[in-house]
């Protein structure tokens, strides 16, 4: 069965492509460290499931401390002046939109069609991971199609991702160190602490204010993990199913259902969010810029998911 | 209780604009110490999830692609592309961005669009070159707007579309923690009950997509 190590294996290849690229760039003072980062970066996609936890952890700390201590330079690799860009976009017109929209055709039309293969129930692809499979063939396909209308110099699109990568920065390990956060709070007991918290301090009798503080509680501790799915199961379990479900008789599937999209008002707001980090490196917009236009449209919603929940959960 | 303190860590170092990385990677040792792990386990938690969590990062693998159309002139080309269509302005690009996304999120299609593959490649320059062609070269300031608003729709349309999928990530989440408390859930329904926010929130973006608009055409009067 194919599994999301076909798409690992790539992306180890890249980074270290990367990685090779950055230690051969003699006009780049710091191209060790760059080099070091985006090696250990690829080392864990290459061989991160033979690791082992504890190695794994100390890769962990090594990226952190050569991205966090402010050691990653910027690279300047050779690309087209905008004169260049002009004439390029002027001769290839609309065909240049060609590879870009490959990439989600393929990959929807991929992940489709991996459901459907399989052979006497075995399935040809993992069900699982169909999805990042199928966006690494997408990635393939545009690749190529870019490769073929283009006719770059042969080391162009490796350069090129070097030059996006150096843009991205430390950030490009965020994403990942706050899923790790997240773990570890788990295990160290937060959401329970936030749960007892919560059930020991505000008062309880109330409907509304229970509703209030479920939903508020939501975004606020979806803020601080970064993630509502790492919220919920907390929230539920204090206030959710108790209280809302259990004592005032609320419509359960309401409560989830708003729960989880006071979430998403809290994930709009976080600096915590791979989906705030991303497109803050790759648009390299300043710190905050992204959250800033997001959190008045949070703010609203989050309010009207709270009379949403109290209209529809305990209506009869 | 003194887990808590891990994240009193994580919000000092973020106010005092500490580098995230090193902020996160300390906020997660003084949980896990506090919470009575001992520094090797938080050590081999730590790497297990990053491990686990590679899937996030594979949206990177797009770079190569971009990279190459960029230096192609594509985004010169997206610019030129919008700026002849006289009707259009950024509000009501993005507004129409964020109906295509929030639209194909509620079927299922969330790999349709996204930060990495859409809105670097197209939107974001789309929504600046109808910036420029209606409203003449802008500052630094501007083009940091526009292109958080780019982000902001992309988000925005995915979080306010995928509840309303059955068979996506969060429903079914929903519907196991709810069964961990041993109440029963109909998937059909939690999606069903997150119409009315998907209403509201298109509403109220599409609202300030508007404003934007307003705002941008004021900006350049001053």
């Amino acid at each position: 069965m194919i599994g999301a190590g076909v798409a690992y294996v790539t992306a180890g290849l890249l980074f270290g492509a990367i990685a090779v690229l950055s230690v051969t760039d003699h006009t780049q003072p710091r191209r060790w460290i760059n080099g070091a980062f985006w090696g250990l970066f690829a080392v864990s996609f290459l061989f991160g499931d033979l690791l082992g936890d504890l190695a794994n952890g100390g890769l962990v700390v090594s990226l952190v401390l050569i991205g966090g201590c402010g050691g990653l330079a910027r690279s300047q690799p050779a690309t087209t002046a905008p004169a260049e860009r002009a004439a390029l976009a002027a001769r290839l017109g609309r065909r240049l939109f060609l590879p870009v929209l490959a990439v989600p055709a393929v990959t929807l039309g991929g992940s489709l069609a991996f459901r459907a293969l399989g052979f006497g129930g075995h399935a040809l692809v993992d069900p699982k991971q169909t999805t990042v499979i199928a966006l690494t063939v997408g990635v393939g396909v545009a690749l190529i199609l870019a490769i073929v209308l283009v006719r770059p110099p042969a080391d162009a699109p490796l350069q090129e991702a070097r030059r996006l990568m150096d843009s991205v920065g430390w950030a490009a390990i965020l994403p990942q160190l706050l899923a790790a956060l997240g773990s570890v709070f788990a295990l160290a007991g937060v959401g329970r602490a936030v749960g007892a918290l919560v059930g020991h301090w505000l008062p309880l009798d109330d409907r509304l204010a229970v509703v209030a503080v479920y939903g508020l509680g939501m975004a606020l501790f979806t803020m601080i993990m970064g993630n509502a799915f790492a919220a919920l199961p907390v929230m539920v379990a204090a206030l959710g199913a108790p209280l809302l479900v259990g004592r005032f008789g609320g419509d359960a599937a309401v409560i989830g259902a708003l729960g989880m999209l006071c979430g998403y008002c809290g994930t709009l707001m976080t600096p915590m969010a791979s989906h705030n980090i991303i497109p803050t490196a790759l648009l390299g917009l300043p710190p905050g810029a992204v959250i800033r236009v997001q959190a008045p449209t949070a703010i609203l919603v989050l309010v009207a998911n709270l009379a949403i929940m109290d209209i529809l959960a305990f209506r009869r | 209780m003194m887990s808590l303190l891990g994240v009193l860590v994580l919000l000092a170092g973020l106010a005092a604009r500490r580098n995230p990385l090193l902020v996160v990677s300390a906020a997660a040792l003084v949980a896990g110490l506090a919470g009575g792990l001992n520094a090797i386990t938080v050590l081999a938690a730590l790497g297990k999830a990053f491990n686990d969590a590679r899937y996030i990062s594979i949206a990177f693998l797009i770079v190569p692609v971009i990279g190459l159309l960029e230096r192609s002139g594509l985004q010169v080309r997206a610019r030129e592309e919008v700026s002849r269509l006289r009707a259009l302005t950024v509000g009501r690009l993005l507004l129409g961005y964020l109906a295509l996304r929030q639209v194909t999120a509620s079927l299922g299609l969330l790999s349709l669009g996204g930060q990495a593959v859409m809105v670097r490649p197209l939107v974001a320059p789309m929504a600046e070159g109808v910036a420029e062609a209606r409203l003449g070269p802008g500052d630094a300031a501007r083009c940091a707007l526009i292109r958080a608003h780019a982000a902001a729709a992309d988000n925005i349309g995915a979080f306010f579309g995928e509840d309303i999928f059955v068979a996506l990530g969060s429903v079914l989440l929903i519907q196991a923690v709810f069964q961990q408390n041993h109440i029963a859930l109909d998937p059909l329904r939690v999606a069903f009950f997150a119409i009315p926010t998907a209403v509201v929130a298109f509403v109220v973006h599409a609202a300030r997509l508007v404003d934007l608009d307003r705002a941008l055409r004021k900006d350049i009067r001053r």
